[in-house]
């Protein structure tokens, strides 16, 4: 393992798509959340607390998406054909959910529809982004040349791949509460805290079960978690997952905090993330393409560097400024909209 | 082999529907977003009230467009990989750095402001807001160029070698890469481009308005006035240029893709003596001829080599299976240049009418107005057309076809993505379509409601109707941060 330009890219995408679920997630978990608040006026709000900062957060994506391709063309060129079926359901349902955010302030008549545009397309893209990252996880076939995906376009089906697109759901869920739970006050706030517990739980539960399945995926993972460092490491990585739900929850009900169980619910996504990182590393189409087979030359990699290292911070700088701009609870009477 | 052709086949009809679809957006908000920083602008210098109303009525179809053209352009980065992965291989290397310049430079930039630009200036203050409404401007203009620098690189790649083992491209110098050869004619056809079509729209959208203010019998607000006149003036001083660039645009794809203006002038055969420009002609690539042509003797030769007797080379000199398919590059060509001489030609009406005082006055200038709004988003497209499918059979010209480099995909997979993106893209901005329609239906008015207010924010769930509460939240007095 060697610290190179290809290693830091690798950290760099994993950064981008990291910032992505933790930002369009809880963005995409207020889409699922929709459905269960009927009442107009609360729905306005938990639009609103998002109006300003989404199509920001969304940008993310296509860090993740451009960012592979600029620096890990080949694995590019494996993984979006393989997952094509979840990958264009997800584009699809972005674009329902994207649109109702301007749309269903244009209507009286029709404002029900984008409504239900809002919750599908957020729910939907939610599961095709779990189901993406448990099809990449079990794997990917691949031809001969090593330059092709060889597999059908159903291959991305199985039980475990439905197990984590259920499972990034209800963990989207968990952050849209803590968000609401931040961002709002009164009846909602109070509906929100006592929901987020149920969310939490069930969050726990797929984490819990999803990382027992995953050693059994594939031999490399076993190998990874079951030998040398892997025990210990498994070890903490479990433990700091089960402490931070429990503060998580401590924060929610006991404390009755509004701003810690959203930071909490944020490091346990990343918590888990990292542990992803582990089991897949060095691969990055498991367990066939590893970074350095997939990586773009070396020039291009400098020339871009150049740019990601003064870009990204100045990108950070004005995103956390606008998050400043609109921060606060939102009422019924600071309706962006 | 049939099968995977159908396959490819499906993936070029779905890249060249959604990515038509997501630059029809673009083409307006480009210049839609320069147009109301410079009202901001002027509105903080003038403080006159005109302009405050101008931006409060664009930015609310601005924020449906901007929305539209974002989900749309999601869809395009994925489509490389999932459609086109051959391609994206093998020219990943290149055009990926590009890409992810478009995104940390353009990108975000438009994203983070945005939501300032929208909701923030009672938050921020008037100079903030400005700076926020530059930005975005600023980030459209990023985009476009980062992302026509990929697309001409494809029309004329420089820069590179390719590697003997993966056959990948790999660059060489990524300044040549940039700015590789048909790059600044294109970027600057088309940003001009991006400004006409903005302007054509505003100025159908105001001459509606006068039209039927004048004919109700209502005075004529001084913001449709404006919003005219701004118009007209784009027309007259942008259009000749558009004309201009375009000519030095073909100029320089006869350097470089010679067999693309032979499709775009539907010279099958070559010409010793000076090539006739044709007017009208049926296409026939099965025997290679222009049926039914009607042409003037060496005007082409006259446009493309400035000399009435310079012979030039027809499609009989190019290898049959590195041929584009003339219909298409033909007629879309011969669309795009009508409706530049169209657009010249109400600039100049314009122009004659406003020296005799009759700019606001005049119905049938309007009518011509109203006809000629949505005419830029034709040209762009009918633009864009004769560029990409006058590549044909290249996706990297000359050196990657475009059977090469799609993805392995079994055709039904690819059917059934297709069949979603129509109905999905027809029913989602149809009705984006049709909410902005409607905005533009409503003349601007002297006491324009702000965007949260006019969109119905959360206080008109108390059961409060709309009128009223207009009412009630417009103080007549505004501050110039508000
Ligand atoms: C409002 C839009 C508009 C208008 C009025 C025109 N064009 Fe255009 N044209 C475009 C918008 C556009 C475009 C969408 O921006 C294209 C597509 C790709 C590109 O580079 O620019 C384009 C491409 C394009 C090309 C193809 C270049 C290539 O593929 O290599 C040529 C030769 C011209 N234009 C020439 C003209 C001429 C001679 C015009 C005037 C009479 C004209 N255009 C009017
Ligand atoms: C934005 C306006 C654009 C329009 C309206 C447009 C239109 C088209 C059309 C009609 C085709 C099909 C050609 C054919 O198959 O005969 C096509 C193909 C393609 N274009 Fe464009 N294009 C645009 C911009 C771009 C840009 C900016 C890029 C690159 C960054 C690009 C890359 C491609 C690719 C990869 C294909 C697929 C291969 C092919 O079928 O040729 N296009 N486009
Ligand atoms: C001439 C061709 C193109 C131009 C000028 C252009 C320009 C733009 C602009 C100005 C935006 C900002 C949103 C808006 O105003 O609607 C945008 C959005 C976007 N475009 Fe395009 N685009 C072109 C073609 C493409 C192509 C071929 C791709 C695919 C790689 C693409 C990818 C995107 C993406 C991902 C977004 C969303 C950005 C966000 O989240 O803010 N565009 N494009």
């Amino acid at each position: 393992m060697s610290f190179d330009l290809t290693f830091i890219w690798a950290f760099l995408i994993a950064f981008a798509v990291l910032v992505y679920v933790i930002l369009d997630g809880f963005d995409l978990g207020l889409g699922i959340l929709f459905a269960t608040e009927r009442e107009r006026g609360d729905r306005d709000i938990i639009m609103n607390t998002v109006a300003p900062v989404w199509d920001g957060n969304e940008t993310w994506l296509v860090l993740g998406g451009g960012g592979l391709l600029a620096a890990f063309p080949l694995a590019y060129a494996l993984i979006l054909p393989a997952l094509y079926a979840p990958l264009i359901a997800m584009l699809l349902a972005l674009i329902f959910r994207g649109v109702a955010f301007e749309f269903r302030w244009r209507t009286t008549r029709w404002r029900g529809v984008w409504d239900i545009a809002f919750i599908g397309g957020s729910t939907m893209a939610s599961f095709a982004q779990g189901v993406a990252l448990g099809a990449l996880l079990q794997g990917i076939e691949i031809d001969q040349t090593g330059r092709a995906y060889a597999g059908g376009w159903w291959d991305w089906l199985t039980p475990f791949s439905i197990t984590v697109g259920l499972g990034v759901v209800v963990g989207y869920m968990l952050l849209g509460a803590t968000w609401l739970v931040m961002k709002t006050g009164g009846e909602l706030q109070d509906r929100m805290r006592t929901r987020a517990w149920f969310y939490g739980i069930a969050t726990v539960g797929f984490i819990i079960v999803v990382s027992l399945w995953t050693p059994f995926l594939q031999e490399g993972y076993y190998a990874r978690w079951f030998s040398g460092w892997g025990i210990p490491l498994a070890g903490l990585v479990g433990l700091s997952v089960i402490a931070l739900a429990l503060l998580m929850f401590r924060a929610l009900h006991v404390h009755r905090h509004d701003y810690w169980p959203f930071f909490l619910a944020l490091a346990m996504f990343a918590l888990c993330f990292v542990g992803l990182g582990v089991s897949m590393f060095p691969y990055i189409v498991p367990v066939e393409v590893t970074i350095w087979e997939a990586a773009a030359p070396r020039n291009a990699q400098v020339f871009m560097l150049i740019g990601a290292s003064i870009l990204i911070p100045i990108i950070l700088a004005y995103t956390a400024y606008a998050y400043w701009v609109f921060r606060g609870k939102i009422d019924a009477d600071t309706g962006y909209h | 082999m049939l099968e995977s052709f159908d396959a490819v086949l499906l993936a070029r009809i779905q890249f060249a529907f959604t990515v038509s679809f997501h630059f029809l957006f673009p083409a307006f908000t480009i210049g839609l977003a320069s147009y109301l920083a410079v009202l901001n602008a002027l509105w903080l210098w003038t403080k006159e009230h005109r302009y405050l109303d101008l931006f409060r009525y664009w930015v609310k179809i601005f924020a449906l467009a901007f929305a539209m053209g974002v989900v749309s352009g999601i869809v395009m980065s994925y489509q490389f990989g999932t459609n086109w992965s051959v391609f994206s291989d093998k020219a990943g290397p290149v055009i990926g750095a590009p890409m992810a310049y478009e995104v940390l430079s353009a990108f975000f930039l438009e994203a983070g402001f945005l939501g300032v630009m929208l909701f923030g200036r009672d938050r921020v203050g008037p100079t903030l807001h400005m700076i926020a409404c530059a930005a975005v401007a600023g980030g459209t203009c990023l985009s476009a160029f980062w992302i026509l620098s990929v697309n001409s690189w494809m029309h004329t790649p420089a820069g590179f070698s390719i590697d003997p083992e993966t056959g990948q491209f790999l660059p060489e110098d990524f300044w040549q890469v940039i700015f590789n050869p048909s790059f600044p004619y294109r970027l600057m056809h088309t940003v001009t481009a991006a400004y006409l079509t903005t302007a054509f729209i505003v100025g159908g959208v105001g001459a509606w308005h006068l039209l039927r203010q004048r004919h109700r019998g209502d005075e004529i607000t001084p913001a449709t006035r404006t919003m005219f006149s701004m118009a007209m003036w784009m027309a007259v001083c942008v259009a000749p240029v558009q004309i201009y660039l375009g000519d030095l645009h073909g100029l320089n794809t006869l350097e470089h893709q010679p067999a693309k203006v032979m499709a775009m002038e539907g010279h099958y055969e070559s010409h010793e003596d000076g090539a006739p420009l044709y007017l009208f002609g049926i296409p026939n690539d099965a025997e290679q001829r222009l049926d039914y042509a009607v042409g003037i003797p060496k005007l082409s030769s006259l446009i493309l080599k400035h000399d009435l007797n310079a012979p030039l080379a027809g499609l009989d000199t190019i290898p049959d299976e590195d041929q584009p398919p003339v219909f298409i590059v033909f007629w879309a060509f011969r669309v795009m240049v009508a409706i530049g001489f169209a657009m010249l030609g109400l600039g100049a009406w314009s122009l004659w009418a406003r020296w005799r005082g009759r700019l606001y006055d005049w119905p049938a200038l309007h009518r011509a107005a109203v006809v000629m709004g949505p005419s830029g988003l034709i040209a762009v497209l009918a633009g864009w057309i004769t560029t990409e499918v006058g590549r044909q059979p290249f996706t990297v010209y000359g050196h990657l076809r475009t059977i090469d480099s799609a993805a392995p995909l079994a055709a039904p997979a690819v059917a059934a993505s297709l069949i979603a993106f129509i109905v999905i893209y027809f029913a989602v901005f149809g009705a984006g379509t049709f909410y902005i329609m409607r905005l533009m239906s409503r003349a601007p008015s002297s006491q324009e409601p702000r965007l949260k207010d006019a969109t119905g924010g959360p206080t008109r769930a108390a059961g409060i109707t709309p009128a009223p509460q207009h009412a009630r939240q417009h103080p007549e007095h505004v501050q110039p941060g508000e």
